[in-house]
């Protein structure tokens, strides 16, 4: 058997299966009856959001990407709901590979839109957990408002984030996470840091 | 019916000595600083020539709308009930209230929120509330919703102007017709469908984003981490635009300019000319081994042109003044204000109505979708950074003049043909020097715009 491809350097697992699974999975999902109320699973997954936002405050993009299972995606969707990124552009839409090339990019020190880089702090609240129909997934609504200072000033992006969290190794790890804009479908200035 | 517009408005050749501020090799900072010269070029510019609205695309059935603008007017640019596309004024009749506020639907009749005026989509007035509480006759034209009198397509791209004595939109086109003909038919039966877009926006003038808009001079230090970027994993560094690199002057791309402020960047002659060609030098992409790999399975050959449908066109050509076809982009750029432009690009998606590709269409727009996303989220946004840099440097009023002098005096360098194109190295600067000499010929102008409603 051949070994599976590392998914950092070629991409075999961005498929139609993938795209339908994906569409299907964060559509109707915030039902009532898949909430889980319990305070314990409720705060194991806020933890989680609220250290992803603290790294990417920071800037620690390998310890970032580490929350990231192998094959997942990074979704920034351009149409209020989603849309379907087979039919639609994005504003973004990145594997494995291509999160790793943004952080790239904005390490080459000539990423002239992050040249000063922006200082960014997120706010992280209205974490709910929600089941799946598969044991080892949850899915994650969180509200963020993230205040920006760049060159002339401070803006605020603001939304809510769906994470798809997968049981790892007794780890869970983020295998896909959309970030809705409220404004998404409006144009945007200086969209570059990693939101 | 038309309407001549005689409120009062600027005469432009009082205002300023344009020779003075359009000279041969640069331009004055005011042209992209002064508001009274943007205020002027939303009649003498986006109103006077022809301007793109939209694509067919986005209005297929008969009574979509989608709202744009013109300039800085808001419009509806609907298929009416009998399939005749119309740019309607977003505007009531009565006391000019927005007549609609959704970015896209489709409705037979538009009611004013205001007061309750409602309109056919052919503008006509329909109905007014009570009506026995005028003296008026209705059926007075003036009532009728305004709207762009000139509303033309070519081939799908959907233009307006205000303006009576403007050349027909195929005469305003010219030569470039050609190579948006050669873009379009690089897809089965020459067609596309937008779909939805990315959308920028950034604090500077507009006339910023098409000066860059033909230039291959920005590429390889505007976009050095996007190259660097996209050939980290090559074993060969010719993904993307590499080709700028080294001494972009001597390869054989080339800029050409072709009248009436349109400019074409034809990059392609520095890709192999080969069944994909293109695909070869395309970075990486969300999907492109797995879509690689299942198509060549399939098609075997085959493949390797459908695989180039998902790739980037390397051409940029530009319609003045704010439309763009680049990669498998539509790029519209529309003024906000004299320091304020968003830049939209849409996407599109190849539309294969009697299977050319044999069920390969979704495939190839899914990993088209993915290839589209790279430039605006890696490339643009560094070059809208530099653009709000250069209305920050244009602050200094003391140092008046910018330069766009490349290519200018050497002899051999730069070469009008015998039909009047002007071509030269991809990097000069020729297409920023004829372009605004256009523009200057269109602010010296008093053009007289008008309006029309239904009879």
């Amino acid at each position: 058997m051949q070994p599976a491809p590392d998914p950092a350097i070629s991409s075999h697992y961005v498929n139609n299966e993938l795209y339908r699974k994906l569409v299907e999975d964060f559509t109707d999902w915030q039902r009532e009856e898949l909430a889980i109320a319990a305070s314990k699973v409720r705060d194991e997954f806020r933890l989680l959001v609220e250290r992803e936002a603290r790294l990417l405050d920071e800037l620690r993009f390998d310890d970032w990407l580490a929350m990231y299972a192998p094959e997942c995606i990074y979704w920034v969707p351009g149409t209020p709901g989603g849309g379907d990124p087979r039919r639609e552009i994005a504003i973004s839409f990145d594997d494995r590979r291509r999160m790793e090339d943004r952080i790239f990019r904005l390490r080459t020190g000539y990423a002239w839109s992050q040249a000063p880089k922006s200082r960014t702090v997120r706010m992280i609240s209205n974490v709910e957990v929600f089941a799946t129909a598969e044991g080892f997934a949850r899915m994650v609504r969180s509200n963020f408002l993230i205040s920006e200072f760049r060159v002339d000033g401070m803006r605020f992006l603001s939304g809510w984030c769906g994470h798809r969290f997968v049981q790892s190794a007794e780890r869970w790890q983020i295998q896909v996470r959309q970030v809705n804009l409220i404004d998404c479908d409006r144009n945007l200035r200086n969209p570059s840091i990693v939101l | 019916m038309l309407e001549k517009l005689n409120a009062s408005r600027i005469d432009s050749a009082d205002l300023y000595d344009w020779d003075e501020l359009v000279q041969e090799d640069r331009v004055h900072r005011l042209i992209y600083t002064d508001p009274t010269i943007f205020n002027l070029e939303m009649t003498n510019i986006f109103g006077a020539v022809w301007v793109y609205l939209g694509h067919e695309s986005q209005i297929p059935a008969n009574d979509d709308y989608i709202t744009v603008r013109l300039g800085l007017r808001p419009i509806i640019l609907l298929r009416d009930s009998l399939g005749r596309i119309r740019a309607l004024f977003n505007r009531c009749a009565h006391r000019g209230t927005t007549l609609c506020r959704k970015d896209k639907g489709s409705a037979r009749i538009f009611t004013c929120p205001y007061h309750g005026w409602s309109y056919l989509n052919t503008g006509k007035l329909r109905a007014v509330p009570w009506p026995d509480g005028y003296a008026c006759d209705f059926n007075d034209a003036r009532y009728n919703v305004a709207q762009v009198p000139r509303v033309d397509s070519y081939r799908g791209f959907i233009f307006a102007t205000l303006n009576p004595d403007a050349p027909s939109l195929l005469d305003y086109l010219g030569p470039i017709t050609t190579p948006i003909d050669e873009w379009l038919d690089r897809q089965p039966k020459g067609r596309i469908r937008v779909c939805e877009a990315n959308r920028l926006k950034y604090k500077g003038n507009w006339k910023l984003a098409y000066d860059n808009s033909g230039d291959g001079y920005h590429v390889v230090f505007s976009h050095r981490s996007l190259l660097e970027m996209e050939n980290r994993q090559a074993d060969v560094a010719n993904r993307g635009m590499s080709y700028y690199k080294n001494s972009p002057d001597t390869a054989p791309m080339y800029i050409a300019y072709m009248g009436n402020g349109h400019h074409f960047k034809d990059k392609r002659p520095n890709i192999q000319k080969r069944a994909g060609g293109l695909w070869a030098v395309e970075g990486p992409a969300p999907g492109s081994e797995h879509y690689a790999e299942a198509l060549r399975r399939r098609f075997g050959a085959k493949a390797e042109d459908i695989l180039d449908l998902a790739s980037s066109e390397p051409v940029n050509i530009n319609v003045f003044p704010n439309f763009s076809l680049l990669g498998n982009h539509i790029q519209v750029f529309e003024p906000i204000s004299v320091d304020e432009t968003d830049v939209t690009w849409y996407g599109t998606a190849v539309i294969d109505e009697d299977g050319t590709l044999e069920g390969a269409v979704d495939d190839i727009n899914a990993l088209r979708m993915r290839t589209q996303e790279q430039f605006p989220n890696f490339g643009e946004v560094d070059d809208l950074a530099n653009f709000e840099e250069i209305q920050r440097g244009l602050a200094c009023r003391e140092d008046e003049w910018i330069y766009m002098h490349r290519g200018l005096g050497l002899p051999g360098r730069v070469k009008t043909h015998a039909n009047g194109i002007i071509t030269a190295p991809a990097t000069d600067e020729v297409f920023m020097r004829e372009y605004i000499k256009e523009w200057k010929r269109l602010m010296k102008a008093t053009p007289k715009l008008v309006v029309q409603r239904e009879p």
